[in-house]
């Protein structure tokens, strides 16, 4: 039997597994799945919680559960991986060899690499929702607010799901406006970006969209630390922004192993082939979704659409064929803007999101980059789709490289 | 006799795209760099082209200019410092001035 050891079970690594044992050409190998943690979490949901839409069943449920019986399950710490090897060595001793190598450990906030973010002040008025207890935490806060400022703040980029901070705030407008109490409740957008987005078409529609409700955006901050008796940001630059109630998106890295095996960059993130997804310098080892260094979004949406090229591509592996260059840097999100609506984009590395319909050219029902009921209600049926159909390895009817279908073209695309 | 004066990158022929980067990085000499800096309102010192020389031995080990994050981390220089040297936004100021790309980091 062959070996193929994936790291990590979340989005891509649970996707991964379930396609790749339902083909044909997975007959004569053997599939481990090492993770330290037992919780899947569907990460979307930490948007939503702070606002009392899921409870935690809805958004957290055992990885075992949703991984095929056939693969062998390890509940370990990574110590290093070792390439010259072909092993994977783990924290209790333990030596796991591969003959293929698939990394999708993600990444994960760091508050503590700010000065002053994860300090006595932490879950108390400084916040994020990038974790469940954190979003859990959020949902009293936000409960309790009645008047003042509350600053929403990014870091530094890159994050994951770069569309959610902006949607916290529109949600942030939608429900102190519901509570009578937005009139008493500023919204500020600090953000290290030059504007809303990190895409120049998506950037203005989402500013004017912020504009609109009143939530006003700092660009170009970037934090170097919080005071948090006196309750303010501080930028590099000596600027300073006043909160009542901090929703912090802190640092993100990538896995302390990756750091461990000396394969990442400054972020732990594995340099990887943008369109084969191979670790460069390797002909064995293949990075998924968040873990990579690729000029893509870190969103399940685009580890959805690398699964399906690594499928893809496995098979002419397996045949010792040359891997096809299949990843175009597709990513799909819907942006929830509140008041029931919400915005759809689509994009990839060389193009923009643009307006449109999608999935299907003129027809939709879902418009591209414009703000839609249809829009909101497909968000919150994801939610079921996630767990019934994408982790369990149903194909979902979007292909994985981006269609120029449907997409209405004004000027030329850069 | 000629007097040195202080060329336009417009006389030295010398092309940028829509955000100010150089269209061909291979235009790049120490002068140009001189001259996008008095652009960007910087006298370049000695610890300007320590950043400004690391960062073109990294894009040329990596094919891409660092990010902010890897000029402090790889470079040694201080986040603040690099704040001072190059204000609002180092990482993509530094890129423009070694006569480099946009610094990625940011989707």
């Amino acid at each position: 039997m062959k070996r193929l050891v994936i790291l990590g079970a979340g989005t891509a690594g649970t996707t991964l597994a379930n396609r790749l044992v339902k083909r044909p050409e997975w007959d004569g190998w053997h599939l481990t799945v090492i993770d330290a943690t037992r919780e899947h979490y569907y990460q979307p949901g930490f948007l939503l919680l702070p606002f009392g839409v899921y409870r935690k069943e809805d958004v957290v449920r055992p990885k075992r559960y949703y991984l095929p019986t056939s693969a062998e399950l390890i509940f370990a710490e990574v110590e290093r991986i070792r390439p010259d090897h072909k092993r994977v060595e783990l924290a209790d001793g333990r030596k796991v060899p591969y003959d293929v190598l698939v990394i999708a450990t993600g990444t994960d906030v760091h508050p503590e690499e700010t000065p002053g973010l994860q300090e006595h002040e932490w879950l108390r008025s400084i916040h994020t929702f990038y974790t469940f207890d954190g979003a859990v935490a959020l949902a009293r806060a936000l409960r309790t607010f009645k008047e003042g400022r509350l600053v929403i703040n990014i870091v530094e980029m890159p994050i994951k799901c770069p569309v959610a901070p902006l949607e916290f705030a529109f949600l942030a407008d939608w429900y102190f406006t519901h509570r009578g109490l937005r009139d008493r409740v500023e919204i500020v957008y600090a953000t290290p970006l030059p504007g809303a987005f990190t895409r120049p078409k998506a950037s203005e529609m989402l500013g004017n969209l912020l504009a609109e409700r009143n939530i006003k955006v700092v660009s170009e901050f970037n934090v170097m630390e919080v005071d948090p008796d006196k309750r303010l940001l501080r930028s590099y630059d000596e600027q300073e922004i006043e909160y009542d109630l901090l929703v912090s998106i802190p640092l993100h890295l990538g896995a302390e192993a990756i750091a461990r095996s000396e394969m990442g960059d400054e972020y732990n993130f594995v340099p990887t082939d943008r369109h084969t997804l191979l670790a460069k310098g390797y002909d064995d080892i293949f990075v998924l979704g968040d873990a990579t260094d690729l000029p893509a979004s870190k969103a399940g949406s685009v580890a959805h659409f690398q699964v399906d090229v690594f499928v893809e591509n496995f098979r002419r592996y397996v045949d010792g064929l040359e891997l096809l260059p299949l990843f175009d840097g597709h990513s799909n999100c819907f942006i929830e803007t509140g008041y029931g609506k919400g915005v759809l984009i689509d994009f990839n590395y060389d193009v923009e999101p643009l307006p449109g319909m999608f999935p299907l050219p003129g027809v939709g029902p879902m418009p591209l980059l414009r703000e839609s009921r249809v829009n909101h209600w497909g968000k919150l049926l994801f939610h079921w789709v996630y767990w019934n159909m994408l982790l369990r390895g149903h194909e979902l009817p979007i292909p994985a490289r981006m269609s120029m279908a449907g997409k209405e073209i004004e000027e030329a695309v850069s | 006799m000629t007097v040195k004066t202080a060329k336009t990158l417009e006389e030295l022929g010398i092309q940028l795209d829509a955000e100010g980067f150089l269209v061909n990085p291979d235009d790049w000499t120490p002068e140009i760099a001189e001259i996008i800096a008095r652009e960007e309102g910087i006298e370049l010192t000695d610890r300007h082209w320590e950043v400004i020389n690391f960062v073109r031995t990294y894009y040329e080990e990596h094919g891409e200019p660092p990010t902010l994050r890897a000029i402090t981390k790889r470079g040694g220089i201080p986040t603040k410092e690099l704040y001072q040297l190059f204000p609002k936004g180092p990482a993509k100021k530094v890129a423009r001035i070694a006569g480099l790309g946009k610094p990625k980091g940011c989707i």
